[in-house]
């Protein structure tokens, strides 16, 4: 027994004297998962440039990100929308100033089962399906059976974009399955042959097949040129102005390299 | 031997404090749900969050509705229950009455590894094996649903029934079991007749205890259980009860906020929830407790 | 007459071993999925390299490291107030009112949904007491979460002390404290480290309690104290799992991840099994 009780002094013992601040430059990133991939990406090669940087990340969606900005427990927040007027008055209740940068350009593109016939669908058609009016793929041209709507939860930036464009601000059906993130539409897309749902450019990939919205594919060039009617873009939300690392990071990643690492994720880099 | 025996007071009154901690942590639970989860009463009125039918909490204007977030976490919990209070009591009774011991060596330790498995591999099971399994076995539009989350707690629940039930089983006095064979009864008869009515009460505890854990399950229904904030209509419909729905929206609602203050209420209701299945079984333990049997 | 009896005995009867049996093919079927998608994934690299590549190749070390500090914050937490509480209610408390509140507390804290210790650890440990998002918070949650388990376990271990070794004790002129401290307690030792051993492997399984107080998606580094949020095994199943970046192409880490974290937990409650066993033949003079 007292082996025992030594083992457990010395591992106390070794917890609390490492527990002296140490804290080497950090930086925490928390939000959207359309632009964790840009993220996970710009973090990697700015940890490699600079090696006494630590920068820890987090998805959740865009509600998280700016959350996390408000509350300051994080120094970036990752939003695939615009802050909202009611996250404004309450961080400004706090005596804090979100300062937005745009780091991409997104679309939204509708995506469908592998094995569904349907490859176009027009705005109404994508927001009845998502109020529940329509019900059937038959309804729409498709092979017979039911709409499987799967939407974001609430704490989504894409969520939130698609409820403005698509939707126009009308209620998502309760009925929709929700996941937590792009990833999550991905997987269930690809493995329930009567779903719709939506995602980032970024996440597009063989597993699931895209749909032209008004007969416009969800591009980069169609993004840039203004055709696609659900684009948008990708911020990164600071406490007020950043200064030290946090600068440095939001630098690199409006830089040529953090740009060209943007396009190698998937989504629209702004120049 | 004064020193020893003021030490020995000391001592006394110091093990008195330390255990009054677990109410001490209890009553700091309870007020800081209370605390933060009390002002969105303020926003919606109670009858409107209890009974509100429309789960919406990041909209402008907000709805806090939890009416179909109780109802799914009911369901999917009495759906579980169908299926693991049979299993439960069946392989309680198994354990303790029929099987021969070196089964019963295989059979317990089975149970008990049941129980340590993490909630959250049991979710990832139902989302990524049993979830494609359902939809393709019942042609179903999608796998992940009350029916699959309910399968999942039963898994979980099982072993806390087992246990539970097998202690009780097992308490019960020889001479009960010996007077009924004396009767003529065959072991099957006297199981059914006297002794599972005479460890009844311990049943009780032990299912209203496997049910408790199951509707305070997260990861499990987190995961697998689809998240549609609707009133389900079969089994196979999305729901979202709800621990699901406190997990998946705390890291989004900003401290203050109506919607953290909401999740918070939310809580409160899952505490009120799982307090009540804990008197109710903390009561009949306690009343009908068996207190010997009759003999001389 | 009888002869009906017993058919429908026998009838039952097989319905009973099947229902029992019934477990065990659950069991040996997500074991046998988690075993078999899993163990390509498992190598030496996997555990002692950090994840590479936006998580989709390298290890899964952090975690293993932010579970296990994770566990020893716990244990630090938990198993002294639990073994204190224990020795209070089982050598000093009467059988009164009192003690029922007592109990009833212990026995409402076990049932207390593990998301809702979430929220209290949150808004109590991370907020109120300012330790933010840390091994701190997240152990000291999980170990309030432990604590009705520990406590149980102890009970039970000291009961099993006879009463002839305290009172043997008391004979020879020791004083209660002494009594608990060189004889019940070393005497109920094994029994209560055995059952710690079990309340610890869920802790280490856990993952609401965690969520928010002390999980997160990455970090780079390995902790340096414990006011640093870790990674940890069930938190990476689970992001991987649901918000990953690339959760089709992740998959064999997720089994992988699970594998890992399902041997831990078996490994722990089979030496806690077999430690009891073992014990249980010693005492049996």
């Amino acid at each position: 027994m007292n082996k025992f009780i030594k083992l457990i002094v010395v591992l106390t013992a070794f917890i609390l004297i490492t527990s002296s601040t140490g804290i080497a430059d950090e930086l925490v990133i928390k939000g959207s998962t359309t632009v964790l991939p840009i993220a996970q990406k710009t973090a990697e090669a700015y940890m490699a440039e600079h090696p006494s940087v630590k920068i820890s990340l987090s998805g959740g969606g865009s509600g998280n990100g700016i959350k996390a900005i408000i509350d300051g427990t994080a120094q970036i927040g990752n939003a695939s929308r615009f802050i909202k007027q009611k996250e404004v008055m309450l961080a400004t209740g706090k005596g804090v100033y979100p300062v937005p940068f745009r780091v991409a350009l997104d679309a939204i593109v509708p995506v469908v089962n592998n094995k569904n016939s349907v490859a176009d669908l027009t705005l109404d058609q994508l927001k009845d399906i998502y109020l529940g009016k329509i019900k059937n793929w038959k309804e729409i041209g498709g092979t017979p059976g039911k709409i499987v709507v799967v939407s974001r939860d609430s704490s989504s930036g894409t969520f939130g974009v698609w409820k403005n464009l698509v939707m126009k601000k009308e209620r998502v059906i309760p009925s929709a399955l929700t996941v937590p993130s792009n990833g999550g539409i991905v997987q269930a897309v690809a493995g329930t042959p009567g779903a719709i749902g939506y995602v980032g450019l970024g996440y597009l990939n063989s597993e699931i097949k895209a749909v032209r919205v008004d007969g416009i594919k969800g591009s980069e060039e169609n993004t840039l040129n203004g055709s696609f009617p659900i684009s948008r873009g990708l911020f990164m939300f600071t406490k007020g102005w950043p200064k030290g690392e946090t600068m440095g990071f939001i630098s690199f990643v409006l830089s040529k390299k953090g740009q060209s690492l943007v396009k190698e994720a998937g989504s629209i880099p702004l120049f | 031997m004064l020193k020893r025996q003021v030490i020995d007071k000391g001592v006394h009154s110091g093990f008195l404090l330390i255990a009054l901690f677990s109410i001490t942590v209890l009553s700091l639970i309870v007020l800081f749900l209370f605390k933060e989860g009390i002002p969105i009463f303020e926003y919606v009125s109670i009858k409107d969050f209890v009974l509100g039918q429309y789960w919406y909490p990041t909209d402008d204007p907000a709805d806090f509705g939890i009416f179909p977030l109780i109802l799914g976490s009911v369901s999917v919990t009495l759906l579980s229950g169908i299926i693991a209070i049979p299993l439960g009591i069946m392989t309680a009774v198994y354990l303790a009455e029929i099987a021969p011991p070196k089964v019963a060596e295989i059979v317990k330790p089975i149970v008990e590894l049941m129980a340590s498995m993490p909630s959250v591999v049991i979710g990832f099971f139902g989302m990524v094996v049993v979830a494609p399994f359902i939809q393709q076995l019942f042609n179903i539009p999608v796998g992940l649903n009350m029916f699959n989350a309910s399968l999942m707690l039963a898994f979980m629940s099982i072993p806390t029934i087992c246990s539970l039930s097998e202690d009780a089983i097992f308490c019960v006095p020889a001479a009960l079991k010996e007077a009924s064979f004396a009767l003529g009864a065959t072991h099957f008869e006297t199981i059914v007749k006297v002794i599972i009515p005479a460890s009844l009460s311990g049943i009780c505890t032990a299912v209203i205890l496997g049910l408790s854990r199951a509707i305070g399950e997260t990861m499990v229904v987190l995961m697998a259980a689809g998240g549609a904030a609707m009133i389900p209509g079969s089994i196979f419909d999305p729901v979202r009860p709800l621990p699901a729905s406190i997990a998946a929206e705390m890291a989004e609602a900003p401290f203050g906020s109506e919607h953290y203050h909401a999740l918070f209420a939310i809580g409160m209701v899952l505490f009120g929830f799982t307090f009540i299945f804990n008197l109710i079984a903390d009561y009949i333990s306690y009343k009908f407790r068996q207190v010997g049997e009759a003999s001389l | 007459m009888i002869k009906q009896r017993l058919i429908v005995q026998k009838i039952w009867f097989s319905l009973l071993k099947v229902a029992a049996w019934v477990n065990g093919l659950a069991l040996a079927v997500i074991v046998y999925f988690i075993l078999s998608r899993g163990w390509r994934a498992v190598s030496w690299g996997f555990l002692t390299q950090a994840p590479k590549d936006s998580m989709t190749a390298g290890g899964i070390l952090p975690c293993i490291v932010g579970t296990i500090a994770l566990c020893l914050m716990t244990i630090l937490v938990a198993l002294p107030i639990g073994v204190a509480s224990a020795i209070y209610l089982n050598e000093y408390a009467g059988h009164g009112k009192f003690i029922r509140f007592i109990r009833l507390g212990i026995n409402n804290l076990a049932g207390v949904p593990s998301i809702v210790f979430g929220l209290f650890g949150l808004a109590f440990f991370c907020i109120v007491l300012k330790m933010g998002v840390s091994i701190a918070s997240g152990g000291l949650t999980l170990g309030i979460m432990t604590l009705p388990v520990i406590i149980g376990a102890s009970e039970e271990a000291l009961k099993s002390v006879p009463n002839t070794y305290r009172e043997a004790s008391l004979a020879m002129g020791a004083t209660k404290w002494q009594t608990i401290r060189r004889v019940v307690l070393p005497t109920a030792f094994p029994g209560i480290i055995t059952g710690s051993i079990l309340g610890i492997s869920r802790a280490a399984g856990e993952t609401a309690p965690i969520m928010y107080t002390g999980a997160v998606f990455f970090t780079p580094d390995l902790p340096a104290s414990i006011l640093d949020e870790v990674m940890a095994l069930p938190y990476h199943i689970y992001v991987l799992a649901t918000a990953g970046t690339q959760i089709e192409a992740t998959r064999h880490l997720q089994y992988g991840t699970a594998l890992v974290l399902i041997v831990l937990i078996f490994g722990m409650n089979l030496s806690a099994i077999i430690m009891r066993s073992k014990m249980r033949k010693k005492l049996r003079i």
